[in-house]
Protein backbone atom coordinates (compact mmCIF):
# COMPACT_ATOMS: atom_id res chain seq x y z
CA UNK A 1 0.00 0.00 0.00
CA UNK A 2 2.64 2.29 0.99
CA UNK A 3 4.48 2.02 -2.29
CA UNK A 4 1.57 2.50 -4.51
CA UNK A 5 0.81 5.58 -2.39
CA UNK A 6 4.18 7.15 -3.39
CA UNK A 7 3.63 6.12 -6.45
CA UNK A 8 0.76 8.65 -6.51
CA UNK A 9 1.89 11.07 -4.53
CA UNK A 10 4.78 11.46 -7.30
CA UNK A 11 3.02 11.43 -10.07
CA UNK A 12 0.55 14.05 -8.51
CA UNK A 13 3.39 15.91 -7.12
CA UNK A 14 3.95 18.15 -10.68
CA UNK A 15 0.47 19.10 -11.39
CA UNK A 16 -0.23 19.81 -8.01
CA UNK A 17 3.07 22.31 -8.11
CA UNK A 18 1.78 24.03 -11.02
CA UNK A 19 -1.67 25.09 -10.37
CA UNK A 20 -0.79 25.99 -6.15
CA UNK A 21 0.18 29.34 -7.71
CA UNK A 22 -3.07 30.10 -9.36
CA UNK A 23 -4.51 29.13 -6.23
CA UNK A 24 -2.33 31.41 -3.85
CA UNK A 25 -3.09 34.45 -6.85
CA UNK A 26 -6.43 34.27 -6.53
CA UNK A 27 -6.77 33.86 -2.48
CA UNK A 28 -4.60 37.06 -2.55
CA UNK A 29 -7.26 38.76 -4.31
CA UNK A 30 -10.21 37.67 -2.63
CA UNK A 31 -7.93 39.94 0.31
CA UNK A 32 -8.44 36.72 3.05
CA UNK A 33 -5.43 37.63 5.36
CA UNK A 34 -6.14 34.30 7.04
CA UNK A 35 -7.05 31.58 3.86
CA UNK A 36 -3.74 33.37 1.88
CA UNK A 37 -1.81 32.57 4.71
CA UNK A 38 -3.00 28.80 4.45
CA UNK A 39 -2.63 28.80 0.39
CA UNK A 40 1.03 29.93 0.79
CA UNK A 41 1.80 27.15 3.17
CA UNK A 42 0.42 24.69 1.09
CA UNK A 43 2.21 26.29 -1.90
CA UNK A 44 5.60 26.01 0.29
CA UNK A 45 4.67 22.08 0.81
CA UNK A 46 4.00 21.00 -2.22
CA UNK A 47 7.12 22.95 -3.72
CA UNK A 48 9.05 20.85 -1.06
CA UNK A 49 7.63 17.85 -2.74
CA UNK A 50 8.15 19.08 -6.49
CA UNK A 51 12.02 19.91 -5.32
CA UNK A 52 12.21 16.37 -3.48
CA UNK A 53 11.39 14.90 -6.88
CA UNK A 54 13.61 16.68 -8.99
CA UNK A 55 16.25 15.95 -6.63
CA UNK A 56 15.60 12.14 -5.63
CA UNK A 57 15.43 11.71 -10.05
CA UNK A 58 18.91 12.35 -11.24
CA UNK A 59 20.67 10.60 -7.49
CA UNK A 60 18.78 7.71 -8.73
CA UNK A 61 20.08 7.62 -11.73
CA UNK A 62 23.57 7.58 -10.42
CA UNK A 63 23.00 5.33 -8.74
CA UNK A 64 21.98 2.62 -11.86
CA UNK A 65 18.62 1.57 -10.32
CA UNK A 66 16.72 -1.32 -12.04
CA UNK A 67 14.91 0.27 -15.44
CA UNK A 68 10.95 1.01 -14.51
CA UNK A 69 8.09 -0.57 -16.40
CA UNK A 70 5.26 1.03 -17.59
CA UNK A 71 1.56 -0.27 -15.95
CA UNK A 72 -1.62 0.56 -15.43
CA UNK A 73 -4.04 -0.27 -12.51
CA UNK A 74 -6.89 -0.90 -15.24
CA UNK A 75 -9.61 -3.13 -12.83
CA UNK A 76 -10.42 -2.09 -9.47
CA UNK A 77 -11.43 -4.71 -6.76
CA UNK A 78 -14.86 -4.25 -7.36
CA UNK A 79 -14.75 -4.39 -11.20
CA UNK A 80 -12.91 -8.09 -10.97
CA UNK A 81 -15.39 -9.50 -8.55
CA UNK A 82 -18.43 -8.62 -10.27
CA UNK A 83 -16.56 -9.96 -13.75
CA UNK A 84 -15.63 -12.96 -12.55
CA UNK A 85 -18.94 -13.56 -10.65
CA UNK A 86 -21.13 -12.57 -13.60
CA UNK A 87 -19.04 -14.89 -15.54
CA UNK A 88 -19.69 -17.98 -13.46
CA UNK A 89 -23.35 -16.33 -12.69
CA UNK A 90 -23.94 -16.14 -16.95
CA UNK A 91 -22.38 -19.59 -17.49
CA UNK A 92 -25.13 -21.44 -15.13
CA UNK A 93 -27.82 -19.35 -16.18
CA UNK A 94 -27.55 -19.65 -19.77
CA UNK A 95 -26.66 -23.17 -19.37
CA UNK A 96 -30.16 -23.73 -17.19
CA UNK A 97 -32.29 -21.27 -18.70
CA UNK A 98 -31.21 -23.33 -22.03
CA UNK A 99 -32.56 -26.50 -20.16
CA UNK A 100 -35.66 -24.89 -19.10
CA UNK A 101 -36.44 -23.09 -22.43
CA UNK A 102 -36.11 -27.20 -23.96
CA UNK A 103 -39.30 -27.79 -21.61
CA UNK A 104 -41.06 -25.58 -23.62
CA UNK A 105 -39.10 -24.08 -27.19
CA UNK A 106 -41.25 -22.11 -28.61
CA UNK A 107 -42.52 -19.41 -28.07
CA UNK A 108 -46.38 -16.88 -28.16
CA UNK A 109 -49.86 -17.93 -27.25
CA UNK A 110 -50.52 -21.14 -28.73
CA UNK A 111 -48.86 -24.28 -27.61
CA UNK A 112 -47.00 -25.88 -30.48
CA UNK A 113 -47.30 -29.10 -31.80
CA UNK A 114 -43.70 -28.97 -33.12
CA UNK A 115 -40.50 -27.91 -31.49
CA UNK A 116 -39.46 -24.40 -32.66
CA UNK A 117 -35.61 -24.55 -31.79
CA UNK A 118 -34.28 -27.75 -30.53
CA UNK A 119 -31.32 -27.62 -28.23
CA UNK A 120 -29.05 -30.48 -27.87
CA UNK A 121 -29.46 -31.21 -24.16
CA UNK A 122 -25.21 -31.74 -24.34
CA UNK A 123 -25.50 -28.37 -23.93
CA UNK A 124 -28.04 -27.62 -20.87
CA UNK A 125 -26.91 -27.61 -17.46
CA UNK A 126 -29.00 -29.40 -14.31
CA UNK A 127 -30.15 -32.75 -16.02
CA UNK A 128 -34.10 -31.91 -16.22
CA UNK A 129 -36.74 -29.41 -16.11
CA UNK A 130 -36.28 -29.48 -12.23
CA UNK A 131 -32.67 -29.62 -11.98
CA UNK A 132 -32.04 -26.43 -14.30
CA UNK A 133 -34.71 -24.45 -12.18
CA UNK A 134 -32.90 -25.20 -8.96
CA UNK A 135 -29.72 -23.59 -10.51
CA UNK A 136 -31.53 -20.30 -12.18
CA UNK A 137 -33.31 -19.76 -9.03
CA UNK A 138 -29.98 -20.08 -7.28
CA UNK A 139 -27.54 -18.38 -9.45
CA UNK A 140 -30.40 -15.40 -10.56
CA UNK A 141 -28.88 -14.07 -7.17
CA UNK A 142 -25.84 -14.02 -7.72
CA UNK A 143 -25.90 -12.35 -11.31
CA UNK A 144 -28.58 -9.67 -9.61
CA UNK A 145 -26.55 -8.87 -7.05
CA UNK A 146 -23.21 -8.55 -8.73
CA UNK A 147 -24.88 -6.70 -11.57
CA UNK A 148 -26.60 -3.86 -9.01
CA UNK A 149 -23.41 -4.00 -7.35
CA UNK A 150 -21.61 -3.06 -10.40
CA UNK A 151 -23.92 -0.39 -11.80
CA UNK A 152 -23.85 1.31 -8.39
CA UNK A 153 -20.10 0.85 -8.10
CA UNK A 154 -19.82 2.26 -11.77
CA UNK A 155 -21.75 4.94 -10.68
CA UNK A 156 -20.30 6.16 -7.34
CA UNK A 157 -16.50 5.89 -8.43
CA UNK A 158 -16.71 7.32 -12.13
CA UNK A 159 -15.05 4.67 -13.29
CA UNK A 160 -17.58 3.96 -16.09
CA UNK A 161 -15.94 6.88 -18.10
CA UNK A 162 -13.41 4.69 -19.14
CA UNK A 163 -16.17 1.97 -20.80
CA UNK A 164 -19.48 3.72 -21.06
CA UNK A 165 -20.20 4.16 -25.32
CA UNK A 166 -21.25 7.69 -25.47
CA UNK A 167 -22.08 9.72 -29.21
CA UNK A 168 -18.68 10.71 -29.19
CA UNK A 169 -17.46 7.18 -29.53
CA UNK A 170 -19.72 6.57 -32.96
CA UNK A 171 -16.95 7.58 -35.05
CA UNK A 172 -14.47 5.23 -33.93
CA UNK A 173 -16.50 2.24 -34.21
CA UNK A 174 -16.45 1.66 -38.31
CA UNK A 175 -12.31 2.28 -38.40
CA UNK A 176 -11.81 -0.20 -35.19
CA UNK A 177 -14.44 -2.84 -36.74
CA UNK A 178 -12.22 -2.24 -40.00
CA UNK A 179 -9.52 -3.17 -38.12
CA UNK A 180 -10.32 -6.10 -36.85
CA UNK A 181 -12.83 -8.08 -39.18
CA UNK A 182 -11.13 -6.38 -42.64
CA UNK A 183 -7.10 -5.94 -42.09
CA UNK A 184 -7.70 -2.50 -42.08
CA UNK A 185 -5.64 -0.08 -40.41
CA UNK A 186 -4.84 0.16 -36.55
CA UNK A 187 -6.21 3.08 -35.04
CA UNK A 188 -4.10 4.99 -32.72
CA UNK A 189 -5.04 3.67 -29.37
CA UNK A 190 -6.38 6.51 -27.03
CA UNK A 191 -7.41 5.27 -24.41
CA UNK A 192 -7.94 1.90 -21.70
CA UNK A 193 -11.22 0.74 -24.15
CA UNK A 194 -11.40 1.58 -27.98
CA UNK A 195 -14.79 2.92 -29.27
CA UNK A 196 -15.85 -0.65 -30.60
CA UNK A 197 -14.93 -2.42 -27.21
CA UNK A 198 -17.00 0.74 -25.47
CA UNK A 199 -19.89 -0.61 -27.67
CA UNK A 200 -19.57 -4.15 -26.64
CA UNK A 201 -19.03 -3.48 -23.03
CA UNK A 202 -22.15 -1.27 -22.66
CA UNK A 203 -24.34 -3.22 -24.77
CA UNK A 204 -23.70 -6.23 -22.29
CA UNK A 205 -24.75 -4.05 -19.59
CA UNK A 206 -27.48 -3.48 -21.25
CA UNK A 207 -28.55 -6.95 -22.05
CA UNK A 208 -27.77 -7.80 -18.04
CA UNK A 209 -30.57 -5.32 -17.01
CA UNK A 210 -32.94 -6.81 -19.82
CA UNK A 211 -32.46 -10.20 -18.71
CA UNK A 212 -32.77 -9.04 -15.03
CA UNK A 213 -36.24 -7.24 -15.43
CA UNK A 214 -37.86 -10.04 -17.97
CA UNK A 215 -36.60 -12.56 -15.75
CA UNK A 216 -38.41 -10.69 -12.59
CA UNK A 217 -41.77 -10.81 -14.82
CA UNK A 218 -41.18 -14.64 -15.83
CA UNK A 219 -40.83 -15.36 -12.29
CA UNK A 220 -43.95 -13.18 -10.87
CA UNK A 221 -46.24 -12.60 -13.18
CA UNK A 222 -49.00 -12.18 -11.19
CA UNK A 223 -47.00 -9.70 -8.48
CA UNK A 224 -45.60 -7.87 -11.41
CA UNK A 225 -48.11 -7.23 -13.71
CA UNK A 226 -47.47 -3.89 -14.47
CA UNK A 227 -43.73 -4.99 -15.38
CA UNK A 228 -45.59 -7.37 -17.69
CA UNK A 229 -47.62 -4.93 -19.09
CA UNK A 230 -44.11 -2.50 -19.91
CA UNK A 231 -42.59 -5.50 -21.93
CA UNK A 232 -45.79 -6.34 -24.00
CA UNK A 233 -47.18 -8.97 -21.96
CA UNK A 234 -46.02 -12.45 -20.57
CA UNK A 235 -45.28 -14.00 -24.10
CA UNK A 236 -43.36 -10.73 -25.19
CA UNK A 237 -41.27 -10.70 -21.82
CA UNK A 238 -40.43 -14.83 -22.40
CA UNK A 239 -39.46 -13.50 -26.20
CA UNK A 240 -37.34 -10.51 -24.58
CA UNK A 241 -35.59 -12.73 -22.04
CA UNK A 242 -34.72 -14.97 -24.62
CA UNK A 243 -33.32 -12.09 -26.90
CA UNK A 244 -31.20 -10.66 -23.70
CA UNK A 245 -29.64 -14.22 -23.47
CA UNK A 246 -28.57 -14.15 -27.11
CA UNK A 247 -26.89 -10.85 -26.83
CA UNK A 248 -24.84 -11.85 -24.39
CA UNK A 249 -24.07 -15.17 -26.45
CA UNK A 250 -23.23 -12.83 -29.30
CA UNK A 251 -21.05 -11.00 -26.98
CA UNK A 252 -19.46 -13.76 -24.97
CA UNK A 253 -17.14 -15.46 -28.09
CA UNK A 254 -15.97 -12.50 -29.60
CA UNK A 255 -15.35 -11.04 -25.94
CA UNK A 256 -13.15 -14.46 -25.78
CA UNK A 257 -11.25 -14.47 -29.09
CA UNK A 258 -10.49 -10.65 -28.60
CA UNK A 259 -9.21 -12.31 -24.79
CA UNK A 260 -7.13 -15.33 -26.52
CA UNK A 261 -5.45 -12.44 -29.75
CA UNK A 262 -4.44 -9.97 -26.85
CA UNK A 263 -2.20 -12.51 -24.82
CA UNK A 264 -1.76 -13.47 -21.09
CA UNK A 265 -1.08 -9.83 -19.85
CA UNK A 266 -4.20 -8.22 -21.16
CA UNK A 267 -6.08 -11.53 -19.78
CA UNK A 268 -4.05 -10.97 -15.98
CA UNK A 269 -5.21 -7.64 -15.57
CA UNK A 270 -8.85 -8.82 -14.69
CA UNK A 271 -7.28 -11.55 -12.13
CA UNK A 272 -4.63 -8.91 -10.79
CA UNK A 273 -6.24 -5.12 -11.58
CA UNK A 274 -2.21 -4.33 -13.12
CA UNK A 275 -1.33 -4.33 -17.10
CA UNK A 276 2.11 -4.30 -17.78
CA UNK A 277 2.67 -1.75 -20.84
CA UNK A 278 -0.67 -1.11 -21.89
CA UNK A 279 -0.70 -0.04 -25.67
CA UNK A 280 -2.28 3.01 -24.65
CA UNK A 281 -0.49 5.92 -23.94
CA UNK A 282 -1.52 8.03 -20.56
CA UNK B 1 -3.15 6.39 -15.56
CA UNK B 2 -0.32 4.89 -16.80
CA UNK B 3 2.58 4.49 -14.07
CA UNK B 4 6.10 3.82 -14.07
CA UNK B 5 7.31 1.75 -11.84
CA UNK B 6 9.84 -1.63 -10.82
CA UNK B 7 9.60 -4.77 -12.29
CA UNK B 8 9.55 -6.45 -8.67
CA UNK B 9 7.12 -3.74 -7.69
CA UNK B 10 4.78 -4.28 -10.24
CA UNK B 11 4.95 -8.45 -9.75
CA UNK B 12 4.10 -7.87 -6.05
CA UNK B 13 1.60 -5.68 -6.28
CA UNK B 14 -0.28 -8.04 -9.14
CA UNK B 15 0.14 -10.52 -6.81
CA UNK B 16 -1.36 -8.91 -3.46
CA UNK B 17 -4.41 -7.93 -5.49
CA UNK B 18 -4.52 -11.22 -7.30
CA UNK B 19 -5.01 -12.61 -3.39
CA UNK B 20 -7.58 -10.26 -2.57
CA UNK B 21 -9.90 -12.16 -5.40
CA UNK B 22 -9.10 -15.23 -3.51
CA UNK B 23 -12.92 -15.12 -2.09
CA UNK B 24 -14.38 -15.33 -5.50
CA UNK B 25 -13.19 -18.77 -5.83
CA UNK B 26 -15.34 -20.28 -3.31
CA UNK B 27 -17.87 -19.95 -6.30
CA UNK B 28 -16.16 -23.65 -7.73
CA UNK B 29 -18.04 -25.18 -4.90
CA UNK B 30 -20.51 -25.33 -7.19
CA UNK B 31 -18.54 -27.71 -9.13
CA UNK B 32 -18.87 -30.69 -7.04
CA UNK B 33 -22.24 -32.20 -7.41
CA UNK B 34 -22.67 -33.98 -3.98
CA UNK B 35 -22.51 -30.14 -2.39
CA UNK B 36 -23.96 -28.58 -5.32
CA UNK B 37 -26.78 -30.50 -4.81
CA UNK B 38 -27.46 -28.69 -1.50
CA UNK B 39 -26.71 -25.68 -2.41
CA UNK B 40 -28.92 -25.25 -5.66
CA UNK B 41 -31.69 -26.97 -3.50
CA UNK B 42 -30.99 -23.86 -0.61
CA UNK B 43 -31.04 -21.49 -3.25
CA UNK B 44 -34.64 -22.50 -4.10
CA UNK B 45 -35.21 -22.22 -0.64
CA UNK B 46 -34.46 -19.11 -0.02
CA UNK B 47 -35.85 -17.83 -3.40
CA UNK B 48 -39.19 -19.39 -1.95
CA UNK B 49 -38.79 -17.05 1.08
CA UNK B 50 -38.11 -14.23 -1.12
CA UNK B 51 -41.58 -15.00 -2.88
CA UNK B 52 -43.15 -15.42 0.69
CA UNK B 53 -42.12 -11.94 1.25
CA UNK B 54 -43.36 -10.65 -1.81
CA UNK B 55 -46.62 -12.32 -2.19
CA UNK B 56 -49.27 -9.66 -1.85
CA UNK B 57 -52.44 -11.04 -0.32
CA UNK B 58 -54.86 -8.35 -1.50
CA UNK B 59 -53.56 -8.30 -4.98
CA UNK B 60 -55.40 -9.56 -8.07
CA UNK B 61 -53.75 -11.66 -10.98
CA UNK B 62 -54.94 -10.23 -14.20
CA UNK B 63 -58.09 -11.08 -15.34
CA UNK B 64 -59.50 -11.71 -18.76
CA UNK B 65 -62.65 -10.98 -21.20
CA UNK B 66 -64.36 -14.05 -22.65
CA UNK B 67 -62.76 -13.23 -25.80
CA UNK B 68 -59.29 -13.53 -24.80
CA UNK B 69 -60.03 -17.30 -23.26
CA UNK B 70 -58.84 -20.44 -25.53
CA UNK B 71 -61.30 -22.66 -26.50
CA UNK B 72 -62.30 -25.36 -24.39
CA UNK B 73 -60.58 -28.15 -27.12
CA UNK B 74 -57.26 -26.17 -26.98
CA UNK B 75 -56.85 -26.33 -22.79
CA UNK B 76 -54.27 -28.83 -22.32
CA UNK B 77 -54.97 -31.77 -19.94
CA UNK B 78 -52.26 -31.91 -17.60
CA UNK B 79 -51.43 -35.42 -15.45
CA UNK B 80 -48.80 -36.75 -13.61
CA UNK B 81 -50.10 -40.47 -13.69
CA UNK B 82 -53.29 -41.07 -15.55
CA UNK B 83 -55.86 -38.39 -17.37
CA UNK B 84 -59.13 -40.11 -15.62
CA UNK B 85 -58.07 -41.64 -12.15
CA UNK B 86 -62.26 -42.79 -12.01
CA UNK B 87 -63.18 -41.01 -9.59
CA UNK B 88 -66.58 -42.33 -8.46
CA UNK B 89 -68.28 -39.33 -8.71
CA UNK B 90 -71.44 -40.85 -6.89
CA UNK B 91 -69.97 -41.49 -3.96
CA UNK B 92 -67.41 -38.56 -3.81
CA UNK B 93 -67.06 -36.36 -0.81
CA UNK B 94 -64.15 -34.26 0.56
CA UNK B 95 -62.57 -35.46 3.34
CA UNK B 96 -61.31 -32.65 5.98
CA UNK B 97 -58.91 -32.80 8.65
CA UNK B 98 -56.62 -31.40 10.78
CA UNK B 99 -56.93 -27.64 12.57
CA UNK B 100 -60.42 -27.53 12.34
CA UNK B 101 -63.20 -27.21 14.39
CA UNK B 102 -65.54 -29.37 12.04
CA UNK B 103 -63.48 -32.19 10.15
CA UNK B 104 -65.50 -34.71 8.38
CA UNK B 105 -67.04 -35.82 5.04
CA UNK B 106 -68.51 -32.80 3.06
CA UNK B 107 -70.49 -33.15 -0.40
CA UNK B 108 -69.80 -31.09 -3.28
CA UNK B 109 -73.37 -29.40 -2.96
CA UNK B 110 -71.67 -28.20 0.19
CA UNK B 111 -69.13 -26.27 -1.67
CA UNK B 112 -71.70 -25.32 -4.42
CA UNK B 113 -73.83 -23.48 -1.73
CA UNK B 114 -71.17 -20.99 -0.96
CA UNK B 115 -70.96 -17.75 -3.20
CA UNK B 116 -69.90 -18.83 -6.63
CA UNK B 117 -66.68 -16.97 -8.34
CA UNK B 118 -66.20 -16.83 -12.09
CA UNK B 119 -62.92 -15.97 -13.49
CA UNK B 120 -60.52 -15.54 -16.53
CA UNK B 121 -57.24 -16.00 -15.54
CA UNK B 122 -54.14 -17.20 -16.82
CA UNK B 123 -52.90 -20.91 -16.19
CA UNK B 124 -49.56 -20.82 -16.08
CA UNK B 125 -47.71 -24.08 -16.31
CA UNK B 126 -43.47 -24.29 -14.80
CA UNK B 127 -42.46 -25.53 -18.25
CA UNK B 128 -42.94 -22.07 -20.05
CA UNK B 129 -46.77 -22.41 -21.33
CA UNK B 130 -49.80 -20.78 -20.38
CA UNK B 131 -53.63 -20.73 -21.41
CA UNK B 132 -55.93 -18.38 -20.67
CA UNK B 133 -59.19 -20.29 -18.84
CA UNK B 134 -62.62 -19.70 -17.57
CA UNK B 135 -62.66 -21.27 -14.32
CA UNK B 136 -65.92 -21.45 -11.61
CA UNK B 137 -65.61 -21.87 -7.52
CA UNK B 138 -66.34 -21.52 -4.20
CA UNK B 139 -63.20 -19.43 -2.68
CA UNK B 140 -61.30 -21.63 -0.72
CA UNK B 141 -60.91 -18.79 1.88
CA UNK B 142 -64.99 -19.24 2.18
CA UNK B 143 -64.84 -23.22 2.71
CA UNK B 144 -62.05 -23.03 5.45
CA UNK B 145 -64.45 -20.63 7.11
CA UNK B 146 -67.05 -22.74 6.71
CA UNK B 147 -65.09 -25.94 8.21
CA UNK B 148 -63.95 -23.42 10.99
CA UNK B 149 -59.81 -23.69 10.45
CA UNK B 150 -57.87 -22.31 12.03
CA UNK B 151 -56.17 -19.71 9.51
CA UNK B 152 -53.44 -18.96 11.18
CA UNK B 153 -52.28 -22.40 10.52
CA UNK B 154 -49.53 -22.41 7.79
CA UNK B 155 -50.48 -24.95 5.53
CA UNK B 156 -53.55 -26.81 3.38
CA UNK B 157 -52.45 -30.22 2.21
CA UNK B 158 -54.45 -31.48 -0.22
CA UNK B 159 -54.12 -34.94 -1.79
CA UNK B 160 -56.03 -36.62 -4.60
CA UNK B 161 -57.58 -39.45 -5.98
CA UNK B 162 -54.60 -40.43 -8.20
CA UNK B 163 -52.18 -40.44 -5.21
CA UNK B 164 -50.87 -36.84 -6.04
CA UNK B 165 -50.08 -34.35 -3.22
CA UNK B 166 -49.82 -30.96 -2.67
CA UNK B 167 -49.33 -28.41 0.27
CA UNK B 168 -50.17 -24.71 -0.41
CA UNK B 169 -49.18 -21.42 2.06
CA UNK B 170 -51.99 -20.33 4.06
CA UNK B 171 -51.72 -16.93 2.17
CA UNK B 172 -52.12 -17.85 -0.96
CA UNK B 173 -54.52 -20.31 0.32
CA UNK B 174 -56.75 -17.18 1.81
CA UNK B 175 -56.00 -15.40 -1.63
CA UNK B 176 -59.59 -13.90 -3.01
CA UNK B 177 -58.83 -15.54 -6.50
CA UNK B 178 -57.88 -18.85 -5.15
CA UNK B 179 -60.55 -21.31 -5.54
CA UNK B 180 -61.80 -24.78 -5.32
CA UNK B 181 -62.80 -25.50 -8.71
CA UNK B 182 -65.81 -27.38 -9.72
CA UNK B 183 -66.07 -25.54 -13.24
CA UNK B 184 -64.71 -24.80 -16.33
CA UNK B 185 -66.42 -22.84 -19.11
CA UNK B 186 -69.42 -23.04 -17.07
CA UNK B 187 -69.44 -26.41 -17.54
CA UNK B 188 -68.77 -29.32 -14.24
CA UNK B 189 -65.31 -29.97 -14.41
CA UNK B 190 -64.49 -32.91 -16.55
CA UNK B 191 -62.82 -36.46 -15.42
CA UNK B 192 -59.50 -35.22 -17.44
CA UNK B 193 -59.37 -31.80 -15.49
CA UNK B 194 -59.65 -32.86 -12.27
CA UNK B 195 -63.45 -33.76 -11.42
CA UNK B 196 -64.92 -32.91 -9.55
CA UNK B 197 -63.06 -30.90 -7.69
CA UNK B 198 -59.49 -29.13 -8.28
CA UNK B 199 -57.43 -26.17 -6.76
CA UNK B 200 -57.39 -23.26 -8.90
CA UNK B 201 -55.08 -20.57 -8.12
CA UNK B 202 -53.82 -17.80 -10.43
CA UNK B 203 -51.07 -17.07 -8.52
CA UNK B 204 -49.83 -20.18 -8.36
CA UNK B 205 -47.84 -22.55 -11.05
CA UNK B 206 -49.76 -25.51 -12.49
CA UNK B 207 -48.35 -28.22 -10.48
CA UNK B 208 -49.40 -26.57 -7.04
CA UNK B 209 -53.03 -26.63 -8.62
CA UNK B 210 -54.31 -30.27 -7.61
CA UNK B 211 -56.69 -31.93 -9.19
CA UNK B 212 -59.04 -34.91 -8.20
CA UNK B 213 -59.08 -33.43 -4.46
CA UNK B 214 -59.59 -36.15 -2.38
CA UNK B 215 -58.49 -34.98 1.47
CA UNK B 216 -57.83 -31.03 2.59
CA UNK B 217 -56.00 -30.83 5.68
CA UNK B 218 -55.01 -27.45 8.03
CA UNK B 219 -51.75 -28.24 9.38
CA UNK B 220 -48.65 -26.25 10.77
CA UNK B 221 -46.42 -29.50 10.16
CA UNK B 222 -45.32 -30.42 6.34
CA UNK B 223 -44.05 -33.89 6.79
CA UNK B 224 -40.34 -33.88 4.91
CA UNK B 225 -40.64 -35.64 1.46
CA UNK B 226 -43.90 -35.23 1.70
CA UNK B 227 -44.28 -31.40 1.01
CA UNK B 228 -45.70 -31.67 -2.95
CA UNK B 229 -44.99 -34.52 -5.30
CA UNK B 230 -43.10 -32.40 -7.56
CA UNK B 231 -41.62 -29.89 -5.02
CA UNK B 232 -40.14 -33.52 -3.57
CA UNK B 233 -37.89 -33.93 -6.42
CA UNK B 234 -36.61 -30.66 -7.00
CA UNK B 235 -39.59 -28.28 -7.80
CA UNK B 236 -40.37 -24.73 -5.96
CA UNK B 237 -41.87 -25.31 -3.56
CA UNK B 238 -44.05 -22.04 -3.17
CA UNK B 239 -44.27 -22.41 -7.15
CA UNK B 240 -45.79 -18.76 -6.75
CA UNK B 241 -46.58 -16.09 -9.88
Amino acid sequence: MANEEQNDAKKDAAPDAETAPLAKQEDDESARPEGAAEAKNEAVVTEVVAVEVVATAPAAKADEPPPLVRAAYEHPLAIRVTHWVNAVSLFVLIGSGLRIFRAFPSFGPKIPEKVLIDIPKSLTLGGWLGGALQWHFTFMWFFAASGIFYLAYQVVSGHYRTMLFTPRDIPGVWPMARHYFFFGPKPLATGQYNPLQKLAYTSSIGFGILSLLTGIVLYKPAQFSWLAFLFGGFHLTRVWHFAAMCGFLAFIPGHLIMVVLHGWSNFFSMLSGWKRDPEYQE
Amino acid sequence: MITRLEDKELKRQSRRELLKLAPVAALGIFAFPKVSDRLVAEGVRFSDWASGALFRSQHLAQTFPDADVVPFAKFPYNYYDVVDPGVDLEKWTLTVAGEVQRPGEYKLEQIQALPKVRQNTRHVCVEGWDVIGSFGGARVSDFINLVGANTSARFLEVECVDDYYEAIDMASVLHPQSLLCYEMYDQPLDRGHGAPLRLQMPTKLGYKQAKYLNTIRVTNVLKPGKTGYWEDQGYSWFGGL
